[in-house]
């Protein structure tokens, strides 16, 4: 198992200009940072050996419960409702199904509420698409991708994280059971208050900074855990990093990544960190394959 | 009366309809669902009865982050799923947008200093709330349709202005227009599968609050709603703190002069539906009891963070 933080700025996905995504870029230079994160994640990625990759995703939003995708097959044109301008992109997903099940069994045992999604003309969300593209471009696997049960907006922040690591545990198990070696990801920001306008070539360097000092503060701050391995610590301060940076962890993924490895002391490496109008974004890898390899 | 009299436009009349699609995918599992579905076919009966030429939705469903985005596909032809509700069936769509108009709201909302956009592009996921309410409301596509976004951080100044351009758009463009509000009363949904048949507001002080607010409503008083709603989303888990009742009150022009129709209330999974008409009637409401600050123009909020110094300038350009 490899874990990663994968954001899902359909930004990054534009400024890569793949032939996938039908607006082009102007190249003028915005989120450099992130995309060389990427660069250098996909080039580790590449030393490990994956059957499947599961994204748990903020922009699906389900209220009852934890859902996943339950079928086989999805391709399409996603249309991003929010930055349409940007994200265009024709996609083609193949899920692994019976591991969405294995999750939704071992989540039910947990005590949490789960559903299986099978209408075939379900639109994949762009946050599942964005993540996937953006750590494995040239992936053939197949995904599990996990909506984001609203949870923390619905109880509290404290109930939404007992609910991801839960969750996170629940997806380990079925890891396990099912035999395969998985590629996850969590698909988020974390210091997540944006800017709402947008300047004329929205990849215009000039226009892109964090929101405040407060949110950079924090990321750092998060970032720096995560290099020292303090990952427990991370979990403790994740109430109130959710409330003071407005961070998208309220959405759960961060913290399900973290449960389901097990939250491990171990460091995790930091590809690359940079906002993408005025949000926090850090492209972070947990090679728990490799920890297992010492040991 | 003046030519120019003659040509202005003007809102005809407001609704308030749920933001859910239970009512159109699945009106027979639920009593509430089936009530709310005949009395959809009340309010079409009541637009078509009028002469409106553009209906224009403000739906909590469609999410903006930058500014307020404004559907000027002419002819959208797609299919949307609810994200939650999946298991309800696909919502395939043929819809009118008034593409003309929609431009026209653009630049009337940056006249107010907001910042908005058009979107005209293939395969655009029009919301779920949008799709259902236009499907049950105007099914043959008879009134073209313009649809505007809910800005996730916006509040009630930004909203009032946006609701403003909307009003100055119908007056500059000469439509008559009825404007809808796709927005749940109290939006706290069961966080479980629950048996529809069974479905009802998810606590009483939910359904207590929701009940005050259609009271007032039916008696007219939509300004009053609009400045009850900080208070009422507090406690009743308003729906995106029913900015869409803001939109609403400021585009037909902040007072409490209507004659109201409460044509439905339900439960759809624990959230307040309804159903409400407002059409003007001078003279209906009696005085206004205004409360909270009114804004005419948005300055945006990059000035929030911007130094004295940067802000001093703003100032003095402004
Ligand atoms: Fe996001």
């Amino acid at each position: 198992m490899r874990g990663c933080l994968a954001p899902h700025p359909p930004h990054l996905a534009y400024a890569s200009n793949p032939p996938q995504n039908e607006p082009k870029s102007s190249g003028a230079g915005a989120w450099t940072e992130l995309l060389d994160g990427y660069k250098s994640l996909r080039k580790s990625l590449d030393q490990g050996e994956y059957d499947v990759i599961i994204v748990h995703t903020p922009h699906w939003k389900t209220h009852r419960g934890h859902h996943l995708l339950g079928v086989e097959h999805f391709e399409g044109l996603s249309v991003d409702p929010i930055f349409p301008n940007l994200f265009r992109f024709q996609f083609d997903l193949d899920v692994d199904v019976e591991l969405a099940e294995a999750i939704h069994a071992e989540g039910e045992k947990q005590g949490l509420v789960m559903g299986m999604m099978r209408n075939p003309e379900f639109r994949v969300d762009y946050g599942t698409i964005t993540s996937c593209y953006l750590a494995r471009p040239d992936s053939k696997l197949p995904i599990v991708s996990i909506s984001s049960a609203r949870s923390y907006f619905d109880y509290s922040n404290e109930v939404g994280e007992r609910e991801m690591l839960a969750l996170g545990e629940a997806t380990r198990i079925a890891v396990e059971k099912t035999g395969r070696r998985a590629l996850l990801l969590a698909s988020c920001s974390l210091s997540h208050r944006h800017f709402t306008e947008e300047p004329a070539d929205p990849e215009d360097p000039k226009f892109e900074y964090i929101y405040n000092a407060n949110q950079a503060k924090w990321d750092r701050h998060i970032l720096d855990l995560i290099e020292g391995g303090r990952n427990r610590q991370i979990l403790d301060e994740m109430p109130d990093f959710i409330e003071q940076a407005v961070s998208e962890c309220k959405d759960g993924s961060l913290t399900w990544l973290l449960g389901a490895m097990g939250v491990p002391e171990l460091p995790g490496k930091v590809h690359g960190y940079g906002t993408v109008i005025g949000t926090g974004n850090a492209v972070v890898e947990w090679r728990l394959d490799e920890q297992a390899v010492q040991a | 009366m003046s030519d120019a009299a003659k040509q202005e436009g003007q809102i005809l009349g407001g609704y308030l309809v749920p933001n859910k699609p239970h009512a159109l995918l699945a009106p027979d599992k639920s009593p509430g669902w089936r009530s709310l579905r005949d009395s959809y076919d009340k309010v079409r009966e009541q637009i078509e009865a009028s002469d409106a030429d553009l209906l224009i939705l403000f739906s909590t469903r469609w999410v903006s982050i930058i500014g307020h985005q404004i559907q000027a596909d002419p002819a959208p032809e797609y299919w949307v799923v609810d994200e939650d509700f999946h298991e309800l069936g696909t919502m395939h769509y043929k819809l009118r947008m008034d593409a003309e108009f929609a431009e026209t709201y653009r630049q009337c909302a940056s006249v107010r200093g907001l910042h908005a956009r058009t979107v005209a592009y293939h395969g655009f996921p029009i919301d779920v709330g949008s799709v259902a309410a236009l499907q049950l409301l105007n099914p043959d596509n008879r009134i073209p349709a313009c649809i505007v976004s809910c800005n996730v951080y916006s509040d009630r100044a930004e909203t009032l202005v946006l609701g403003k351009a909307a009003l100055d758009a119908v007056k500059k463009s000469g439509r008559k227009a009825i404007v809808v509000g796709v927005s749940a009363l109290s939006n706290r949904m069961f966080t479980e599968f629950i048996d529809p048949a069974e479905d009802h507001i998810h606590s009483l002080k939910d359904d207590e609050w929701n009940r005050k607010l259609l009271e007032l409503l039916e008696a007219g008083r939509l300004e009053d709603v609009s400045q009850l709603s900080r208070e009422f989303s507090r406690q009743a888990n308003g729906d995106s703190k029913l900015k869409a009742i803001w939109w609403m009150a400021a585009a037909m022009g902040q007072d409490n002069d209507y004659q109201g129709t409460v044509f439905d209330y339900q439960a759809v999974w624990g959230t307040g539906a309804a159903l409400v008409g407002l059409v003007p009637s001078p003279g209906a409401g009696g005085g206004l009891e205004y409360d909270e600050d009114d804004s005419n123009y948005f300055h945006g909020d990059r000035n929030v963070i911007a130094t004295a110094a940067n802000t001093n300038k703003v100032d003095d350009s402004s």
